[in-house]
């Protein structure tokens, strides 16, 4: 299981690696089917339960209207856009507070203020100050995701070995090298770790906030259709944003894994 | 005296609001000053709106906890003592960890409607995972040679479960939830703005549509404050169960 089990270090043979393909697609398939037993058994109402089939009609019709590209295009480039601002002012502001003293000072109670607060609460008061279109959504993604990319980064810089440090600055590392060659890439497992938390958070955003300003969006369509009762709408959401959010969890921990092929610890627990 | 120079920049972002707020940089409605949102706050507690709310969100975020916790817990420590119960549940964990939560809000509405059982239904469905992979790991990687050795000496396997692999898969099993009750705050919040007739989030919601934007304040920055806190109550509660450890 993906972040569950120990990393094999060594890469699987083919042959087992297919198995684990097809045990994979098999539970998919599996799922499907006791969902498609429970729909039929009587004990639910299609209402409680519709039948995947009805869902899946549901989410083909929207795709082939030109619903569900626009949703999920806008769900996806909101929670993108706030995660990559997220991602670059995090990493910035983690890499200020471990060069300079002043900024630890006056940032750290900040964070650890900041860190544990449900950030959510603060929505409204985006939505008084920002109204409730793309910026307001936006910046509520980042303001929620940019807190675990500050702390990874800080963890990150600050457990960068000395003696690297010293042997970089002996053969006459300038400031600018060091960041980049020495600093930046010794960090960057804990900041991926930390980027790995901050996406799935920018996901879960991005949807609340499309759920309660309104307006295109997964998110709000999903709100939409609950609000009329239309269970098919609701599950047909739930199936796209699982989709989406696994593909995303899944391309985060294949690019961590690509990024740091070099690093001692290639495949470390993925944080998610 | 080194404490207070640690709060200082709290101190100074407050000051940095109330100046903005009272030199009329921003408008009174979108800053209200913090001295204006003190006294709102002192009135809703005098009439009893932030008790009522917050009674119910709280009885809905016990509840949805203890589920969660409780049922994690046992399906996480079930499934790594016992390997059916892993390739039968293993997958569902793995296909339901990385959907975002949020988007069981509208579902959980559906089944159960506006009250408080699908709020306590979303937070038990929504903090369940983070606890079962805490519980998971942390049993797993209780050290075999103390198993065996308990084996040994004559130990049952439900005694093993009990005095080695449980307390093994606490410090796990402890993150996992400190995850879920940063969760458990964030589907609260949620789902009270979206779906609800009472609790801190409809209240904030509440106070919004009205234009009231100082007790709408109030109550955001208590909220905010609320989870602060229950984070740090809970960093000191594990602190003191791994007191035997140090």
């Amino acid at each position: 299981m993906a972040g569950m089990s120990a990393p094999d270090t060594d890469t699987p043979g083919l042959a087992a690696r297919i198995g684990h393909g097809l045990a994979r697609w098999s539970l998919v398939i599996g799922l499907l089917l006791l969902w498609d037993i429970l729909a039929r058994s009587g004990s639910f109402t299609p209402f409680m339960l519709p039948s995947p089939e009805s869902v899946a009609q549901r989410i083909w019709r929207d795709a082939s209207n030109g619903d569900l590209p626009i949703n999920m295009g806008l769900t996806l480039y909101r929670a993108l856009t706030g995660f990559l601002i997220a991602a670059l002012l995090g990493v910035g502001t983690g890499l200020l507070i471990t060069r300079s003293a002043a900024a630890a000072w006056f940032f750290d109670p900040i964070i650890s203020v900041g860190f544990p607060m449900p950030k959510i609460t603060f929505l409204p008061v985006i939505v008084l100050w920002l109204g409730f279109y793309d910026t307001a959504k936006i910046s509520m993604v980042v303001f929620d995701a940019i807190f675990p990319a500050i702390t990874g980064t800080i963890v990150g810089i600050r457990a960068v070995e000395k003696e690297l440090l010293w042997s970089a600055r002996n053969l006459g590392a300038k400031e600018r090298e060091m960041l980049w060659q020495i600093l930046l890439p010794a960090a960057s497992p804990q900041i991926m770790t930390g980027l790995q938390v901050s996406l799935p958070i920018a996901l879960i955003v991005a949807i609340v906030a499309e759920m309660l300003m309104g307006g295109y969006g997964i998110g709000g369509a999903m709100q939409q259709a609950s609000s009329m009762a239309d269970s098919r709408g609701v599950f047909a959401g739930i199936v796209e944003i699982a989709v989406v959010g696994w593909v995303l969890v899944k391309g985060m921990s294949l690019l961590r894994r690509r990024l740091l092929m070099w690093h001692p610890e290639a495949e470390a627990p993925s944080g998610v | 005296m080194n404490r207070a120079l640690r709060c200082l920049p709290l101190l100074i972002l407050a000051l940095a609001w109330e100046f903005i707020s009272r030199t009329g940089l921003v408008s009174g409605s979108a800053l209200p000053s913090l001295v204006k949102i003190g006294e709102a706050w002192w009135g809703l507690a005098r009439d009893g709106d932030l008790w009522t709310h917050g009674a119910a969100s709280a009885w809905r975020v016990g509840a949805g906890l203890f589920c969660a916790i409780v049922i994690g817990a046992a399906l996480g420590i079930g499934m790594a003592w016992w390997r059916p119960a892993d390739m039968v549940l293993g997958p569902f964990v793995e296909i339901f960890y990385p959907l975002p939560k949020s988007a069981l809000i509208p579902v959980t509405a559906l089944w159960l409607g506006f009250g408080d059982g699908s709020k306590i239904l979303l937070i038990a469905l929504g903090c369940m995972l983070p606890v079962t992979i805490g519980a998971y790991n942390g049993a797993r990687s209780s050290d075999r040679t103390l198993v065996w050795s308990a084996r040994s000496m004559g130990a049952g396997r439900l005694r093993v479960l009990r005095d080695v692999v449980a307390p093994s898969a606490l410090p796990e099993l402890l993150s996992g939830i400190r995850t879920a009750l940063a969760i458990s705050f964030v589907l609260l919040i949620a789902s009270e703005l979206i779906v609800a007739r009472s609790g801190f989030g409809y209240l904030i919601g509440f106070l919004g549509a009205n234009g009231t934007y100082e007790p709408m304040f109030a109550v955001v920055l208590t909220v905010a404050f609320l989870g602060f806190v229950a984070d740090r109550l809970y960093q000191a509660f594990t602190r003191r169960v791994f007191a035997w450890r140090e």
